[in-house]
């Protein structure tokens, strides 16, 4: 019997540990370890984040769920990682201490054959002085990044609304915290839902509501922006995202690197090496991400981190990290099975894969600050990604080392996103997005490096039913729900 | 939404951008051509869904 352990159970760890029991059934193991209890469909934080859903309608609880399916789950946060055993076995295990079921603390040794590392993202809010300390988001913003950080979210804002309506001018700033930030679409997405909500709330005119980023353009979202069919053209996503700020009111600043957060007050640094400051009442700043800060040891103890991760805490995987300037990048670059090169039983699958690069041209002020979005990853590919690699140590456990591997590039798939721009059911606009592929391949498709064909973009109401759809659809796929297998990642 | 007359300003940030017309912005929420939108953005997604696993 095989013991398959998967950390992390966020949308890439629960797609992969669901379906490698699915297929492995119950002659091996599945084990998830992940700290929090609640899994969570973090597209609708923005709805949290603006009180039109619940923290309840985003979230459920895991355990009856991996009950069912026959996972074992262990509520807690993986530490450190020993593929070469210890002094006493040359068995590999984890060390995981609990965050939950009544052994808070308690650590704990679990052997594994084969291993998932879906850990995810470090919300790493002290990156930025005043932002946060490591990964607790400080006192002078707020955050969309977890349910619990939403509602915290939507009481600010709701206090904003009330001072707006007693007639006090309110300033709100939304964007990116660093300059080495991702996750512009979730901030595109709350900055247009607090303008739908402030408008809802008869408080516009009284609220000034500004944008700030990395982005050295508009529309960039982390992959370079992309190109998308209209009236015969090839449109950047340049000049739709401009006209949806400019059509909002919204202005912005862009190529920015927030380098101070104070009381209502922000710092930041520009591409053209620039400084400036913006007031603010209320702000959301995304952080920047980083590995959880997994460890890994070798047999006699001795620190190894460095071979399995990244600087970045990132896991490695068979990605080429040495391509060098960004004239030289190609799609090749990027990873196909998300196995780490030294250990062919470890794996790496959603946010906490290395990318071998960004996504988007790497940019820096004249001071040598790094000022560029590094590359999201999005529900889908996450979700592709899972799968795949449950496929492939699927594969490994039924047919041995020499089974084939399943891929999944990020250049060679797509993405479907749906960025909220105010809910309602006959008020609500969404911009539904399709990016193929994710990654952009210059040699396939010159110039614009994605196919224009399986690349497309709109505005409306009806891109809100598809995303609203889409939070009852995955809610129910993660539950397991009769028929779960048939929604697609 | 505002309106362009009261977003956009002269030589402003945002004076280049495209913005759209009362024309666009009612068909954005038009029920009827936002079903027939709602039908053909899903085929569309489906297809970029299945070329991609």
């Amino acid at each position: 019997m095989a013991r398959l352990i998967v950390m992390g159970g966020g949308v890439s760890g629960h797609t992969a540990a669901t379906f490698a029991k699915k297929w492995l059934g119950n002659d091996h193991e599945v084990v998830v370890v992940t700290p929090n209890s609640q899994w969570n469909w973090i597209p609708s934080n923005i709805w949290v984040g603006v009180g039109q859903m619940t923290k309840e309608e985003v979230t459920f609880p895991l355990a009856p769920v991996y009950e069912k399916a026959g996972i074992d789950f262990r509520q807690a946060k993986a530490v450190s990682i020993h593929p070469h055993g210890n002094k006493e076995s040359d068995k590999e295990y984890i060390t995981i201490e609990y965050t939950g079921q009544g052994k808070e603390g308690q650590t704990e040794e679990l052997t594994y054959d084969y291993l998932i590392n879906a850990t995810g993202p470090k919300l790493n809010f002290g990156a930025t002085p005043g932002l946060g300390e490591g990964t607790q988001i400080g006192e002078h913003t707020v955050s969309v990044c977890t349910a619990d950080h939403a509602v915290h979210a939507n009481l600010e804002l709701r206090q904003i609304f009330e001072k707006a309506k007693a007639g006090e001018r309110q300033k709100i700033l939304i964007g990116t915290g660093h300059g080495m930030c991702t996750c512009q679409g979730a901030a595109f997405e709350y900055i247009f839902n607090i303008e739908h909500e402030a408008n809802n709330a008869g408080v516009r005119d009284m609220v000034d509501i500004k944008w700030i980023s990395n982005e050295s353009f508009l529309g960039d979202f982390g992959i370079g922006g992309l190109h998308m069919k209209r009236g015969g053209y090839a449109a950047s996503s340049r000049l739709f995202a401009e006209s949806l700020y400019s059509e909002r009111g919204i202005p912005w600043i862009i190529g920015a690197h927030v380098s101070k957060v104070d009381a209502g007050k922000v710092e930041y640094e520009l591409l053209d090496g620039s400084t400036g400051e913006e007031e603010f009442d209320f702000a959301m700043l995304i952080p920047p991400f980083a590995g959880v800060g997994l460890k890994a040891f070798d047999k006699k103890g001795e620190d190894m981190t460095d071979v399995i991760f990244a600087p970045n805490g990132f896991m490695k995987v068979d990605a080429k990290y040495d391509a060098g300037a960004y004239e030289n990048w190609k799609a090749s670059d990027w990873p196909r099975t998300y196995q780490n090169p030294t250990f062919s039983n470890m794996f790496a699958c959603g946010i906490a894969f290395a990318p071998p690069h960004l996504i988007s041209k790497p940019m820096s002020s004249p001071n040598g600050t790094p000022i560029n979005p590094t590359p999201p990853r999005t529900g889908m590919p996450s979700g592709i990604i899972g799968k795949a690699v449950a496929h492939s140590i699927c594969s490994l456990i039924k047919e041995g080392e020499n089974a084939h591997l399943h891929e999944a590039s990020m250049a060679e798939m797509g993405a479907a996103c749906v960025a909220s721009a105010g809910k309602g059911l006959t008020t609500g606009t969404a911009a539904a997005l399709t990016v193929y592929p994710v990654v952009p391949d210059f040699e396939k498709y010159p110039g614009l490096g994605r196919d224009l064909d399986y690349t497309f973009g709109e505005i409306g109401l009806a891109g809100h039913w598809i995303k609203h759809i889409l939070h009852h659809l995955f809610i129910y796929k993660a539950k397991l729900k009769p028929g779960w297998t048939l929604i697609p990642e | 939404m505002q309106r362009i007359e009261e977003t956009v300003k002269p030589y402003d940030q945002n004076f280049t951008t495209m913005v759209p017309t009362g024309f666009v912005k009612f068909f954005r929420t038009c029920l009827i051509w936002q079903a027939i939108r709602f039908v053909l953005i899903n085929i569309k997604m489906i297809i970029v869904v299945q070329k991609s696993h």
